[in-house]
């Protein structure tokens, strides 16, 4: 009796979350891919019927490619400035803040107790024609008397940079936090320089927080359409703009639901490709 | 080996570290003589491993220099320093196999053919075909060396060794205390090696200063200080002691004479460190011997009786715990040399020793004559006279 209700106990463990998964995750993916796949020429109306129409998905990409390349442009960017911003803040919080860590933490973290809606907006006021920020640089000549900040990609990427740079300065501060201090010493004494020790012992002990800051923001960052329906104009349309008219204003579900699929895959091999690169050795 | 840079004489001069209030060392003052080895003994937290990482750079200075050869090397950063060390927790990266473990000083130096030296170093350390095994891999044994061919490479003035061994097994601890010998006699450079195992630092060192409370207690060959202790805290740091203490009632001739517990005993002059006042009179628990009556007592011999009241035999030797008649109790080491017969529990017996065995100490000193009497049985009751 006992024996039998130990060996069930894991599978009673994983019941909950398996079935919120199923739920939640499994079937609308199914969904989305029969979606996916339903005849284009119908509609809400009219109903959709499952024709197998393969053809959406090049229709899709044949029309879409720029914001896909767009996407992956932008989110690449914040990816790339969250990780020149994050990683030197992470490292200062972790290894140099001495009493204050747990303030600058808490300094990290707060914007999230706000909505990301909130805070996309605010970046609109911050980046105005008339406020501080473009005053200050059409001041210097680094803008033009009339150049602007808003509708433009420098808005997009600076909102999509700051609303994930939390994702990216908690892993990376959590695996400089773990790092064995006697290591760096041991650099030290090894005759490495400081810049030598953060080159060859801090930088690549982190590296698994490198890593898991960089997916953390270029996952959902790819995925963004708040940043650019708010900060930018169609010009700076990303994907998710793009899916997000297909089933809320052209109601084109098929259609919607191909690009969803194909940024899906997309995420994924690029995820796999990068852990295969990076990864797995430094992870592990 | 390389001939060009042999290790260095290293000299700490009134070196001093304190942390907050706290003087972990005291206005230290030691020469280590080029190329031999040296250990740094004593406690936890008598200030050996803080001495240590100072001369390694890794610490600085409250107050004090820190010479190799003739030159300063007080305030340079620990890369400019021709002195490496083997941590305590050997401190391996784990990104890095044992191969570029090893190379790693050599590369930092902009050293470009590495492969020769760290193979022939690998080799002196008995690990070749282990160049590509990451540190997860080894064995703590295996890690251990390691460490110290990370750190010799780089051919150091100084090596400094942190408790070393501390982390292996007792067998394999012995193992690697002749290996370290062996590499010292080869290469030829200064190792300074901090322990608290007065075995292993007897074992190893050329020298040995005892260290307590930030201050060096004295310093000397394994044999003098354990012949000839100059406090009660090496006297009991260092193997065991009884002390009895007395005071000094007078001279006969070359001989100190002390009273203690009412009764006479004499010291020659040579043995004594102090001869006036109150002393600890000593003497090493394998130079008792044990007798039924005080009429067996060999003439020139000093004598107390006791009460056995403990036995364990171990073999090679067997340990006993006298009472004496004031309630302090001997420890005694018989020799298992097959002559003596073994004395039962709760027997009358008499222990004697020939005087020029005993030694003679200034009471209620511990070296730098500020410490409290209670001191050095404070420090390390189990190593004491006392039973364990």
């Amino acid at each position: 009796m006992t024996g039998a209700r130990r060996r069930l106990l894991p599978y009673l463990l994983v019941l909950p979350g398996g079935l919120w998964l199923v739920v939640f995750f499994l079937l609308p993916a199914v969904q989305l891919g029969a979606t996916s796949l339903y005849d284009p020429a119908g509609s809400l109306t009219d109903g959709y019927e499952m024709t197998w129409a393969f053809g959406n998905y090049p229709d899709a990409i044949r029309t879409y490619w720029v914001h896909f390349v767009r996407s992956f442009w932008y989110a690449g960017l914040a990816t790339a400035l969250a990780l020149v911003l994050g990683y030197p803040l992470a490292y200062v919080i972790a290894l140099r803040a001495g009493r204050w860590q747990n303030l600058l933490l808490v300094c990290v973290v707060a914007p999230m107790f706000t909505s990301f809606l909130v805070r996309t907006l605010a970046w609109k006021a911050i980046l105005a024609d008339t406020g501080p920020v473009v005053g200050l640089l059409r001041e210097v000549h680094l803008l033009a008397p009339d150049g602007r900040l808003l509708a433009s990609p420098v808005a997009v990427v600076t909102s999509i940079t700051y609303n994930y740079l939390p994702f990216m300065v908690l892993p990376i501060y959590a695996s400089l936090q773990r790092l064995d201090r006697r290591l760096l010493e041991a650099a030290r004494d090894l005759n490495a320089r400081p810049v030598q020790v953060f080159r060859t012992v801090t930088f690549p002990l982190s590296m698994p927080g490198v890593v898991a800051g960089t997916l953390l923001t270029i996952i959902p960052a790819a995925g963004d359409y708040i940043s650019a329906e708010l900060l930018g104009t169609p010009r700076e349309y990303m994907i998710g703009n793009v899916i997000d008219a297909a089933f809320l204003v052209r109601l084109d579900y098929p259609q919607g639901a191909a690009l969803s699929v194909v940024l899906l895959l997309v995420i994924l091999a690029l995820t796999i490709g990068y852990l295969r690169r990076v990864g797995v050795e430094e992870v592990g | 080996m390389e001939g060009a840079q042999p290790g260095a004489r290293l000299r700490l001069v009134e070196l001093t570290k304190r942390f907050g209030g706290v003087t972990a060392v005291d206005r230290l003052d030691l020469t280590v003589p080029a190329g031999t080895f040296f250990a740094l003994l004593g406690p936890s937290g008598c200030g050996k491993t803080t001495t240590l990482r100072m001369v390694a750079g890794l610490e600085e200075p409250t107050a004090g220099r820190i010479l190799l050869d003739e030159e300063e090397i007080t305030r340079l950063r620990p890369y400019r320093r021709p002195v490496n060390t083997v941590f305590q927790s050997y401190a391996l990266f784990p990104h890095l196999d044992v191969f570029e473990n090893v190379a790693f000083g050599l590369r930092r130096r902009g050293v470009r053919d590495v492969t020769g030296q760290v193979r022939a170093m690998l080799s002196l350390v008995q690990l070749d075909g282990y160049e590509r095994r990451r540190p997860a891999q080894l064995s703590g044994g295996q890690q251990q060396r390691v460490a110290l061919a990370r750190a010799l490479v780089n051919r150091p003035r100084v090596l400094l060794l942190d408790e070393p061994l501390g982390a292996l097994d007792l067998t394999l601890r012995r193992r690697m205390q002749v290996e370290l010998k062996r590499i010292q006699t080869e290469v030829g450079i200064t190792f300074v090696h901090v322990t608290h195992d007065q075995e292993e630092a007897m074992t190893l060192a050329d020298t040995v200063a005892v260290m307590n409370n930030g201050r060096i207690e004295q310093l000397g060959t394994p044999a003098e200080l354990y012949e000839f202790p100059a406090t009660a805290f090496v006297a009991t740091f260092l193997g065991r002691s009884n002390l009895l203490s007395g005071t000094v009632v007078g001279r006969a001739g070359e001989d100190v004479l002390v009273e203690a517990y009412g009764e006479r005993f004499s010291v020659p002059v040579v043995r004594a460190r102090s001869t006036a006042g109150a002393v600890l009179l000593g003497v090493r628990p394998e130079k008792l011997r044990l007798v039924a009556t005080a009429d067996e007592v060999p003439a020139g011999h000093q004598a107390v009786a006791g009460i056995v009241t403990d036995a364990a035999y171990l073999g090679t030797s067997t340990q006993y715990l006298l009472r004496t008649g004031w309630g302090d109790e001997l420890s005694v080491f018989a020799a298992a040399d097959g002559e003596t017969r073994p004395v039962p529990v709760g027997q009358a017996v008499v222990a004697h020793w020939h005087p020029r065995y005993a030694f003679l100490l200034p009471a209620g000193t511990s070296g730098d004559g500020s410490a409290a009497p209670v001191e050095a049985a404070d420090a390390v009751p189990a190593n004491g006279a006392g039973p364990r």
